[in-house]
């Protein structure tokens, strides 16, 4: 009994820990911004920063967690970011409170990449291992041709969509404004997200995510991970478990691109590719598989640290390069990791020998 | 194990911010004369990536023009390129860090999705800002103090058309343009919309990406099958100078017509000039031209670079040029506050005349956009030379 | 006819995207990492072999020696230093690292060599062969292209299966531990495969450049990506399906292109890739793995 006390919380207490830092952090932004100590350059990178919180813990979901490696989560991200800015646009009249039209679009975003990561996840899920990789990194690169093709304005009618064809062609009224443009992307987004929105969306996103990993759902995604064929034998219907998981992903990844659209005044599609979803893939690997705290960290950090860099001009691209990998080395090789003490010991003798040459003349 | 990576992460997160809100106020690379008090502009442009060598060749005409100005002991000038990656979010950082350093006036961004982000931050700051190649429409409308050195693409696109049409160049048209880049498409929509109007035939339109920017065989057989005898070809010269190969090689031989994103072919290092033989387009900038001006720059910008600037570099010297004829007509000095600085150069440029390499007599409109002549140019013997 | 010339483009093409998934299936293969930085060793090769031809006047075989054996050093080097110590690491870890190092090939090549695109000569000719007096052309590059990446599947598959090395590094694949109590040093295998490896994809940089000749930092980055979705298309890990799978990509690339939408030629790529991998999961002549229960 107590033992299964102590079992249960552990991940209470992971929960709390992952709660406090957000909300930590948070406050002391809040103390540093009020008292004027935050430059713009740090500013400016509150909102992405949030955004790509929320899409390292989304993919944590399903590559620690649902344990299969997704190349194309930035797909998920461009759905929600394009639907969720069409939205937005689109309900300018009818929602004037600008927090509860970023809000709806923010859903309208979820929803519609909830729905991709539906209809992409039942062939994708059939897949094991490098191959549901390769698949993934295939439809999230389908995802940016489609986007790029695609054309959708707005009149007093409603919306129109057009595909491969020009913005002409959708026979707006005069008064009517081109949302999508195909590859020009949008243009002209309101900047409705803001760092508080962005702490929310965290919070929000860690609460869905904190909780269906300790549910009973979570418990048989989590058995799916560690041995699908015992877990299918003992009655978990796998596919339903784990398309749970892709769907939340996807999901939250869209609120994500959403949050992160309406953050600057324009998108195209070719932002949310293959780079993208490698970029939001080396947070969640740097924090720690399955590890949420860390997944949280290391987006943060990583996407301070080109900015930091800039001192070094030219040379900060290959820099950050370096340290990548030497972070990947120094996390997970344990000879890597023992380098620093038998440095020591090595520089040890070597002083004390230096030492006896100096006094020996 | 674990606790100990995240504590390492933690502590490392607490140093980056600390570091971002003490010292983020130095100034990277400083140039120019940090003693007396310089008027400083700063740019975000591709510096890193695919398209470095749009924003570095920006770069480095902005510095030489910086250079000049600055020796002849006047006013000073202080110049600061950021890193944007060719992004909209790395842009904003890009022009948040400049804005820390205390930018006076910007030079936007290089190229079209990063100044459309940055120019609407510039406008909320009253940041005056003049983009040396950015040329999309979005970025300057609705911006007062947002102005192009460059044509707007809507401008490109019609004057192709036109130039086809009154110089008779062709009646079956193929265009062959990447639907992933604003530039190109830019120039290719208000192409198709003047040529409707106008009466040319378009018999064959396909496309390419920055994915598929290689093979050109399937867009060339099918201008070759619809009898096009024109290939309009609103893109940078890279993937140009594909085209003309492949298409030499299954025996098409077309009329080409470019537009200012073509300059620079004939300085690739290692390609065969007479695949570009009788190449026409629509340019701004002529690095072989003779004028006085021409000749300078380049000299100078090979000696400092080792390399033939295009015309990026052009723009970007350009700008540098126009903004100091605007600081010493509108009396500007480096102690000014920022949003005055804005307001003189909006007056400034809206009425003043001016004279550059890459066009006489340019002028400004209210939404920023640039009147100049394009030059017609067609490609002998290696050589530019005027169509007309 | 021009159904015949669209065939031959694929072919060419795909020949291209064969050589480059050959070297990134011998790696899977044996080390069981997607080595992400295959590409750009790619670029590497190229810009080896273009600075032997123009620079310094060297004849196109020297050109092509120099950047095998740069493109070697460069592939075992990365390999001691980047891959070996994570030898027990999870997959995912190398597979950051890989990425960590393309980005830092990518940056130090445009450090060193500008990011200005230059074009390189023509080491196999620009003549090509007509058929039916003129309406079928057929590239000289794309008969060399095809050539030698039939001699190099050939090659490596009796490479595999005959040589005690190629007998060591299939043991390697099979059970690394096993290869290791049989006395075969894993180590060793390693980094043979990667020096392999790399080789081909000096070869690979030439004919690429050779083919579509412009040469830039960014080369290989995107037939990287393709040649690796080429491996998996034909089963990763096998020889013959890595050719297949590249010259089947090629082939779908350009009539996607020429028989439904030039504005759609990736989506459709991608598109056919997931429906074959939905049929046939593990490639086209990929090993079904038994899954141990």
């Amino acid at each position: 009994m107590r033992n299964q006390m102590r079992k249960l919380q552990k991940p209470t207490r992971t929960a709390i820990f992952t709660y406090a830092l957000v909300i930590a952090a948070f406050v002391i932004v809040q103390i540093l911004v009020a008292g004027g100590n935050v430059n713009s350059t740090l500013a400016g990178q509150f909102v992405p920063i949030c955004a790509y919180v929320v899409m390292a813990i989304s993919l944590n979901l399903t590559v620690g967690i649902l344990g299969e490696l997704s190349l194309g989560h930035a797909g998920f991200m461009s759905v929600g970011a394009f639907s969720g800015v069409v939205a937005g646009m689109s309900l300018g009249g009818a929602i004037p409170s600008e927090p509860l039209r970023l809000t709806v679009s923010m859903i309208i975003g979820a929803a519609c990449a909830g729905v991709a990561g539906f209809l992409i996840g039942i062939p994708v899920l059939r897949l094991n291992g490098d191959y549901l990789a390769i698949v993934t990194l295939a439809f999230g690169e389908i995802i940016k041709n489609v986007i790029n093709c695609l054309t959708v304005g707005v009149d007093s009618g409603g919306l129109h969509f057009g595909f491969l064809s020009t913005a002409d062609a959708l026979n707006l009224e005069p008064s009517g404004t081109v949302i999508i443009n195909g590859p020009m992307g949008i243009s002209g987004i309101p900047k409705l997200a803001s760092f508080t929105a962005g702490f929310i969306l965290i919070l929000v996103t860690l609460f869905i995510v904190m909780n269906l990993v300790n549910s009973r759902s979570g418990r048989a995604i989590l058995a799916l991970r560690e041995n699908r064929i015992a877990a299918v034998s003992v009655g978990i219907f796998a596919t339903k478990y784990k398309l749970m998981a892709f769907v939340v992903s996807a999901a939250l990844a869209g609120a994500a691109g959403t949050l992160y659209a309406m953050n600057f005044s324009t998108i195209v599609a070719t932002k949310f590719g293959f780079n993208t979803s490698i970029l939001i893939l080396v947070f969640v690997v740097l924090g720690g598989l399955g590890n949420i705290a860390g997944s949280i960290i290391a987006a943060t950090l990583l996407t301070v640290l080109p900015e930091m860099l800039r001192g070094f001009s030219d040379f900060r691209m290959l820099i950050y390069a370096i340290v990548l990998i030497l972070v990947m080395l120094a996390t997970n090789s344990a000879r890597f990791r023992a380098l620093p003490g038998q440095l020591a010991s090595k520089l040890r003798p070597a002083r004390t020998s230096a030492k006896e040459g100096a006094t020996g003349e | 194990m674990k606790k100990f990576s995240i504590g390492l992460l933690a502590a490392a997160l607490a140093v980056a911010l600390a570091g971002c809100t003490s010292g983020g106020d130095a100034s990277p690379d400083a140039s120019g004369n940090a003693g007396t008090a310089a008027i400083k502009i700063g740019g975000t442009g591709p510096l890193t990536g695919g398209a470095a060598i749009y924003g570095q060749a920006a770069r480095n005409g902005a510095q030489i023009a910086v250079d000049e100005i600055n020796a002849l002991g006047g006013i000073q000038l202080e110049l600061n390129y950021q890193d944007d990656e060719h992004d909209a979010e790395k842009a904003v950082n890009a022009y948040n860090t400049l804005k820390d350093w205390g930018m006076q006036v910007s030079l936007g961004s290089v190229t079209s999705t990063p100044a459309v982000a940055t120019s609407v931050e510039s406008n909320t700051d009253r940041i005056f800002s003049l983009t040396p190649s950015a040329s999309a429409v979005a970025v300057t409308e609705g911006k007062d103090n947002v102005f192009q050195m460059c044509f707007a693409d809507p401008n490109q696109g019609s004057a192709s058309a036109q130039y086809i049409f009154d110089q008779k160049l062709g009646s079956k048209i193929a265009v062959i343009y990447k639907n992933d880049d604003v530039y190109s498409t830019g120039i290719y929509t208000t192409f198709k919309t003047k040529a409707a109007e106008l009466g040319v035939e378009i018999v064959s339109e396909t496309t390419f990406t920055e994915d598929s920017q290689q093979d050109f065989s399937v867009q060339l057989s099918d201008a070759k099958s619809k009898g096009a005898d024109l290939i309009f070809l609103p893109m940078y010269y890279t993937p140009a100078s594909l085209i003309f190969q492949q298409a030499k090689s299954m025996d098409f031989s077309p009329k080409y017509f470019g537009v200012d994103g073509m300059d620079g072919i004939l300085t690739l290092e290692g390609f065969d000039v007479t695949l570009a033989e009788g190449v026409m387009l629509l340019t701004p900038f002529n690095a072989d031209a003779n004028d006085d001006r021409t000749t300078n720059f380049v000299s100078k910008y090979q000696a400092a670079y080792n390399e033939i600037p295009n015309q990026f570099a052009a723009d970007g010297y350009d700008c540098i040029y126009a903004i100091w004829a605007a600081i010493q007509a509108g009396g500007i000095t480096a102690d000014m506050a920022t949003p005055e600085i804005n307001d003189i150069l909006i007056a400034q440029f809206t009425s003043m005349d001016f004279d550059g390499l890459t066009g006489d007599q340019m002028r400004w409109d209210a939404n920023g956009q640039v009147t100049k002549a394009p030059k017609g140019m067609v490609i002998k013997a290696g050589q530019y030379v005027g169509m007309d | 006819m021009v159904f015949l010339s669209h065939l031959i483009s694929g072919v060419s093409l795909g020949g291209i995207y064969a050589i480059i998934a050959l070297g990134y299936t011998m790696v899977y293969g044996i080390a069981k990492m997607l080595n992400f930085a295959h590409g750009d060793v790619i670029m590497v090769g190229g810009y080896a072999c273009f600075f032997m031809v123009t620079y310094y006047d060297l004849p196109v075989a020297v050109g092509v020696l120099v950047a095998m054996a740069v493109c070697t050093l460069l592939g075992v080097s990365i390999e001691r230093l980047a891959y070996k110590p994570l030898r027990r690491a999870p997959a995912l870890a190398v597979l950051i690292t890989a990425i960590g190092v393309s980005y830092f090939l990518q940056n130090a090549a445009q450090l060193l060599w500008t990011s200005n695109p230059r074009v390189f000569p023509s080491v196999v000719g620009n003549t090509s062969l007509n058929l039916f007096g003129g309406q079928l052309s057929i590239s000289s590059t794309a008969i060399v292209t095809i050539s030698i990446c039939v001699v190099i599947m050939v090659a490596l598959t009796w490479f595999t299966s005959k040589t005690k090395t190629g007998k060591a590094m299939r043991a390697c694949s099979e059970d690394k531990a096993a290869a290791q109590l049989m006395g075969i040093s894993v180590n060793t295998t390693i980094s043979m495969t990667f020096a392999i490896g790399s080789a081909l994809a000096a070869i690979a940089g030439v004919l690429l450049c050779s083919a579509y000749p412009t040469l830039s930092p960014t080369t290989g980055a995107m037939p990287g990506i393709k040649a690796f979705t080429a491996a998996v298309f034909g089963g990763i890990g096998s020889i013959p399906g890595a050719m297949i799978g590249g010259i089947l990509l090629g082939i779908i690339e350009i009539f996607g292109k020429a028989y439904i939408s030039t504005q759609l030629s990736d989506a459709i790529v991608f598109f056919v890739l997931i429906v074959v991998l939905l049929v046939k999961p593990d490639g086209l002549l990929g090993k079904r793995v038994q899954e141990k229960v």
